[in-house]
């Protein structure tokens, strides 16, 4: 089975030095698209593979790039941004790509900024990541003393400055426009679109901002071709997958493997099953923002039509498992909970309503539910569902809430009825603060 | 008053942006990473520095959970609080805090060595439950394991 996201990560190990990296092939993408390819025909051989955004939109990455204004005439500078702010509750996957193997990203990137003739990079880093942030000032110094960044890169004429950004918290900064409003420095607002980021985004210049799992794909896309990158999926979609686990299975993980690799085998032959005395009662496919999987659902792929047909997202493709022994409106409540306190309340329905949620959540969680209450939550899905709300937060945060009041809502009510937590052996939770 | 190598720094990332207000964060961090925290004084000198109104700059400041508009702690603990810690049993490690430590969320020790504060998500799911102090990452928690921990910081 390939993998060529993860093939030279060994988690014991530091990640490869520029020199190591070379030696296995690091940097020949580089090499191939300034010798041979122009900024379009990078552009569609991306498109031609259909790689899609990694960080949970799904978009097809080389027509996202074709909005970006080219040829003498557009704007300048142009900014690549890697977003690696990744803070979608259940996620843990850019973090292996990120401290396993930083020179992979940094050849992404350069691979991206050349197909939109981008002159500055950032690296969006959240702030957690202290390992990653480490490894990729190291890298990005070894790709400037080596040539791959700076001033006419390998003689080829093409410029490109990369800088690592930190942040300071908040999860609005995964969204594209706020992020730029964080690299602005600014309050990390989302912005109105349009106009869109590709037209005006950072500083107000031609913007991509990607995942870095997507741009990590790029290097192997340009080596190996775009019916290549398709093969490696099982199904229609392309590509691997780094898919993740975690709750109460034996054993955790992320693994990369191929696009439509079924949920069930990633759960048991991967995540080896519950763990002794818990059983499956659902999962979120893609991080919190997700709407519930249930048991009829597990022979489903992994990949993007087939989760959504289901009703779902495959959102970042780390899931989340819910077991018999934790209480599913608990466990709604702690979603709710992180969303209230991340919106950024630049809008009414997701700065009034989610907290809204949350309280309603906490009365049913504590015994003092009303069977209006679940009625209110219902409502709630709609109004605070898509099209109702500046952007995509507060639809995010219904999508587990509404398929938690499908799936489990035998469990809601009886937590009305019998005026307390069926599970109340476990202690309730405690919003902070 | 901001130092003369707070200035360097600051200006070093005014360098990298079109205007010195847009290096706004970056220059909060280097005042937080001197002081721990940043004062109504010190928000006062890095607005007059880059151009802001203390209100703008306070618009901005009060927005990121992890500028400090209060004084910590030596150390700040940030416990996980999000959905996978939640499903590994994170409330059992935060009760303990509570107890060992004496304070709740938000609160500092009166000795001055620890803030309390929960975090969202750290990004380390598969070794839930999971915390930080300063810098460092601790995960697959366990109660028994607390005390070890805390007591590398002094």
């Amino acid at each position: 089975m390939e993998k060529p996201l993860t093939q030279h990560i060994v988690p014991s190990r530091a990640p490869l030095s520029l020199k190591e990296y070379e030696k296995v092939g690091g940097y020949q993408s580089v090499r191939k698209i300034l010798k041979e390819m122009t900024p379009q025909e990078v552009q569609a051989l991306v498109k031609e593979s259909d790689l899609k955004g990694r960080g949970g939109a799904g978009f097809n990455t080389g027509l996202k790039w074709s909005f970006v204004p080219m040829g003498p005439d557009a704007a300048t500078p142009k900014y690549l941004v890697a977003n690696a702010d990744e803070m979608e509750p259940g996620t843990f996957k850019d973090r292996v790509l990120l401290e396993g193997n930083p020179h992979q990203l940094i050849e992404g990137m350069i691979v991206a900024a050349y197909a939109i003739q981008a002159s500055i990079s950032y690296v969006f880093l959240r702030w957690a990541y202290k390992v990653a942030a480490g490894e990729i000032t190291k890298a990005i110094q070894e790709a400037y003393d080596a040539g791959y960044l700076g001033q006419n890169i390998l003689g080829s004429g093409f410029n490109l400055d990369m800088h690592l950004h930190t942040g300071v918290g908040r999860y609005m900064c995964g969204e594209e426009t706020a992020l730029l409003n964080a690299l602005e420095g600014k309050r990390a607002n989302p912005r109105a679109k349009p106009p869109f980021p590709q037209v005006s985004g950072l500083f107000g210049k031609p913007t991509i901002v990607n995942n870095v799992e997507t741009l990590c794909c790029l290097p192997h896309i340009i080596n190996n071709g775009a019916e290549w990158f398709k093969g490696l999926g099982l199904t229609a979609d392309a590509g691997t997958k780094l898919f993740g686990v975690s709750g109460r299975v034996k054993t955790p993980g992320c693994w990369e493997l191929p696009m439509g690799t079924t949920i069930r085998e990633i759960l048991e032959d991967y995540a080896g099953g519950m763990q002794d005395g818990y059983l499956f009662r659902g999962l979120l496919p893609g991080g919190a923002s997700t709407d519930f999987l249930v048991e009829e659902h597990l022979d489903l792929p992994m990949d993007y039509p087939s989760i959504q047909a289901a009703g779902s997202r495959m959102g970042t493709g780390t899931m989340i498992i819910m077991d018999d022994q934790t209480c599913p409106v608990g466990f709604t409540l702690n979603l709710q909970h992180f969303f209230a306190q991340e919106s950024c309340g630049f809008c009414t329905p997701c700065r009034e309503g989610l907290p809204w949620v949350e309280r309603i959540l906490l009365a049913i969680d504590k015994g003092e539910g009303k069977p209006e209450h679940l009625l209110t939550l219902d409502f709630h899905t709609k109004y605070l569902g898509p099209g109702n709300t500046f952007c995509a937060l507060a639809p995010g945060a219904m999508e587990p809430l509404q398929s938690a009041l499908k799936y489990f809502r035998e469990d809601f009510e009886r937590h009305i009825h019998e005026h307390h937590c069926p599970w109340s052996k476990a202690k309730a939770w405690q919003p902070s603060i | 008053m901001l130092t003369a190598e707070e200035k360097h720094q600051i200006d070093h990332e005014i360098s990298l942006v079109p205007a010195p207000k847009n290096a706004c964060i970056e220059a909060l961090k280097i005042v937080q990473q001197n002081h721990g925290w940043v004062s109504d004084e010190s928000l006062k000198d890095v607005a007059d520095y880059v151009g802001m109104s203390p209100a703008e700059l306070d618009s901005v400041a009060t927005f990121y959970n992890l500028i400090f508009r209060r004084p910590v702690g030596r150390h700040v603990i940030l416990l996980c609080d999000s959905i996978s810690c939640y499903v590994m049993g994170y409330e059992g490690i935060k009760e303990a805090l509570h107890n060992k430590l004496n304070i709740q969320y938000g609160q500092t020790t009166a000795d001055g060595r620890f803030t309390l504060l929960p975090n969202c998500c750290l990004g380390t799911c598969d070794c839930a439950p999971a915390l930080m102090i300063d810098n460092d990452l601790y995960r697959n928690l366990t109660v028994e394991q607390l005390d070890e921990i805390l007591n590398k910081y002094t």
